[in-house]
């Protein structure tokens, strides 16, 4: 059992713009109303780098600039996880798409986009950050992954650490054969131990288990079986109900990332945090 | 736990500075922290260029003997050298693991038959229990030759990809871990880490987390790296490919070659199975560089820091270690700032190689390879030597050796750097 606290949210999705905005939608107190995704340009990176970013840069900056100002948290100093189902699906499709042609010249910088951890270098760079940077992939689960994997390093480490998920969809035919919904993106700034800036307290155990009760917003449920980042919905509209609550999240078919969440009183030292506290 | 508060306001590109990037970087060190509880290396298996399993690699490290040749991979048009492993071509995946089938699974099946690595996790299968063993492995291609293949042979009329290609099970960047999770019969959590050329020695780090914080009792970690046209031809666009073999800290170094290898190990912590002969996994340090998608910093402040945190890990100043095992892959920025990381940090009295001219840049794998070629050096007494590597950059200070001897070594450090500026370093060493 891992016990951590929610000091920041992050959130870009289709209709979903930004956490601030979303919260009452997640908690059912304003209906959800569908839109195309609108990703906020990469407002930490240089004008010329800022220009060049790309879909999943840009949401992967957008939902971590606003969960690290809402946890009042340097993101210079602060470790991080990110986690996609796969990457940027354009740009390898691209990269494909050439090789597969008679010149098979790639461009430079789409080379150097195609690795995995393309947003989190840009992350780096963006926020001087040179703390300890993972990025993870395990398909439909990644969110789950790379929960597990930011809650364990802040239980290792007692630091706080900012889990970032993004998934973007491929053009065809790879989409064809790996249909992913709409462009999603969460962050969450983790702590492990409650400060003036925590939301919630959030305590973390893995079993093996296939009962997962990972269901969100009716309104939203095509969105989450669509894109694997929105797996994280359940969570997030525990979060905004700022009720306690549990679920679990799937992970791997045949275990469950169980998750009880705790809502900090904004009345109330965080260290009151009901059965989520810090003490272990 | 340092909590310097920044307001929303600041966090814009206006307010990223040479303060953030600068001096106060220093202090950024989250993810150093605490001593790392030692793990034991139960087993390990490796496979280059050099030949499958620990036996073929020792013999070449210590003779010196380069797996590389000229690459003939998919009919590259320019002049290259590679560490090809030929076997791979002809050797499909088979039974109920066939929907797995591609280079990065053919290449990850032959790293679990050999040394007996298969045999060692259903030991440990047995006496943790199936959930209880973590599989956290890294590669950077995963099966996208298969993607590639898939491209080549659409529908010239729907565009459709070819009816067979499974995205899932070959070129998504999690089915490395997914195939050998399922072909050593595990049920333990399981993901793959792909920040580039640091992958395969990130995924010690996590191991350690998990285990130290109990969500696992022991961990398969290591991971595979395959040839394939988007690295050949990527690299090739970069200018980073050599067109002879790849010459570590030469004078005349002008490159990289590229490798492909698999190597795994067994990470438990320290019980009565092991003895005197165990090499333990001591540290690891892991930084970000802050500077550039893939040039790195000219400073090599992550170099550095990764190193550092290594040392702070495992509770050792730079004079505990014997070896260094350099990223050092043979282009001209690169080894330079190792170089000046090295130095600045060890002096001149430490003795360092990279072991590239033997079986190339094996890009996402480099850093379970390099951790099995420093466990063998520490098992056999013996510094690898630098092959192809004949006049050391004049302008180096750091200790190279470019010709393997014999020398006991109780603790090398093994360094491992990636696109993104993602630096990670291990230590590894007999117990302390």
């Amino acid at each position: 059992m891992m016990r951590l606290y929610v000091e920041g949210v992050g959130l870009c999705g289709p209709g979903l713009d930004g956490w601030g905005e979303s919260a009452p939608v997640l908690a059912g107190e304003r209906d959800y109303v569908p839109a195309p995704v609108r990703v906020p340009p990469a407002a930490l990176l240089p004008a010329n780098e800022r220009r060049r970013a790309v879909q999943t840069v840009r949401l992967a900056l957008a939902v971590g600039a606003e969960a690290f100002a809402a946890a009042g948290r340097d993101p210079s100093g602060t470790a991080t996880v990110f986690a996609s189902s796969g990457g940027d699906g354009e740009n390898i499709h691209q990269i494909l798409s050439v090789l597969a042609s008679s010149t098979r010249e790639l461009s430079p910088t789409r080379f150097h986009n195609s690795v995995h951890n393309t947003p989190a270098g840009y992350w780096s760079i963006a926020t001087g950050s040179r703390a300890a940077s993972s990025s993870l992939c395990c398909h439909d689960d990644s969110f789950a992954a790379g929960l597990l994997e930011a809650a364990v390093q802040a239980s290792s480490a007692q630091q706080a650490v900012a889990l970032v998920a993004y998934d973007v969809q491929y053009p065809a035919p790879l989409g064809d054969v790996r249909p992913i919904g709409a462009p999603f993106a969460v962050a969450l700034v983790l702590a492990p131990e409650g400060t003036g800036t925590a939301i919630a307290g959030l305590e973390l155990d893995l079993r093996p288990a296939t009962d997962a009760s990972d269901f969100g917003p009716p309104a939203l449920e095509d969105l989450r079986r669509g894109t694997p980042a929105a797996r994280s919905l359940p969570l997030l509209a525990a979060l905004a109900r700022k009720e306690a609550a549990s679920l679990s999240l799937s992970y791997l078919g045949d275990m469950v990332l169980k998750l009880n969440v705790a809502p900090v009183r904004r009345d109330e030292p965080p260290s009151t945090a009901g059965s989520a506290s810090g003490a272990s | 736990m340092s909590a310097n508060a920044l307001s929303a306001s600041a966090l814009s590109a206006s307010a990223l500075t040479a303060s953030a990037r600068g001096a106060n970087a220093w202090s950024a060190n989250a993810g150093a922290g605490l001593r790392m509880p030692p793990l034991a290396i139960s087993d390990f298996s490796v496979v280059t260029s050099l030949g499958p399993g620990r036996a073929r690699t020792l013999a070449a490290l210590r003779e010196g003997r380069s797996g590389l040749a000229p690459c003939t991979f998919d009919a590259v048009p320019f002049p290259a050298y590679a560490g090809e492993i030929p076997e791979l071509d002809n050797s499909p995946l088979e039974g109920e693991l066939a929907a797995f089938d591609c280079r990065n699974h053919r290449l990850a099946a032959l790293a679990l038959r050999e040394d007996g690595f298969a045999d060692a996790v259903a030991d440990a299968r047995d006496r943790h229990g199936p959930a209880r063993i973590g599989i956290f492995l890294g590669t950077s291609t995963s099966g996208l030759q298969q993607t590639e293949i898939a491209y080549r042979n659409r529908d010239p009329k729907t565009g459709l990809l070819p009816p067979g290609f499974d995205y899932a099970r070959t070129q998504n960047t999690y089915s490395l871990a997914r195939f050998v999770r399922s072909a050593c019969d595990l049920a333990g959590p399981a993901f793959v880490v792909s920040n580039a050329c640091a992958a395969t020695a990130k995924v010690f780090a996590s191991a350690a987390r998990m285990i130290e914080v109990g969500v696992c009792d022991a961990a398969v970690v290591g991971g595979v790296d395959t040839l394939c046209a988007t690295t050949l031809y990527g690299f090739h666009a970069l200018g980073l490919v050599a067109v002879e073999p790849c010459r570590p800290f030469d004078v005349e170094r002008c490159g990289i070659s590229i490798g492909e290898a698999g190597g795994f190990f067994l990470l438990e912590r320290p019980n009565d199975r092991h003895g005197p002969e165990t090499v333990f996994f001591l540290g690891f340090g892991e930084s970000s560089d802050a500077y550039h998608m893939s040039s790195p910093h000219p400073e090599g402040i992550g170099a550095r820091l990764a190193m550092e945190r290594a040392l702070e890990a495992a509770g050792l100043e730079p004079a505990a270690i014997d070896y260094i095992n350099l990223h050092g892959t043979g282009t001209p920025v690169g080894d330079a700032v190792e170089d000046r990381a090295v130095f600045d940090m060890f002096g001149d009295g430490t003795p360092c190689s990279s072991t590239k001219g033997f079986a190339g840049h094996t890009l996402g794998a480099s850093g379970a390879v390099e951790a099995a070629f420093c466990a063998l050096a520490i098992e056999h007494g013996f510094l690898p030597g630098s092959p192809h590597t004949r006049s050391i950059d004049p302008a180096f200070k750091s200790a190279y050796v470019s010709v393997g001897r014999a020398a006991r070594i109780e603790r090398a450090i093994s360094n491992s750097f990636g696109f993104g500026g993602a630096n990670c370093s291990l230590v590894l060493g007999r117990a302390a």
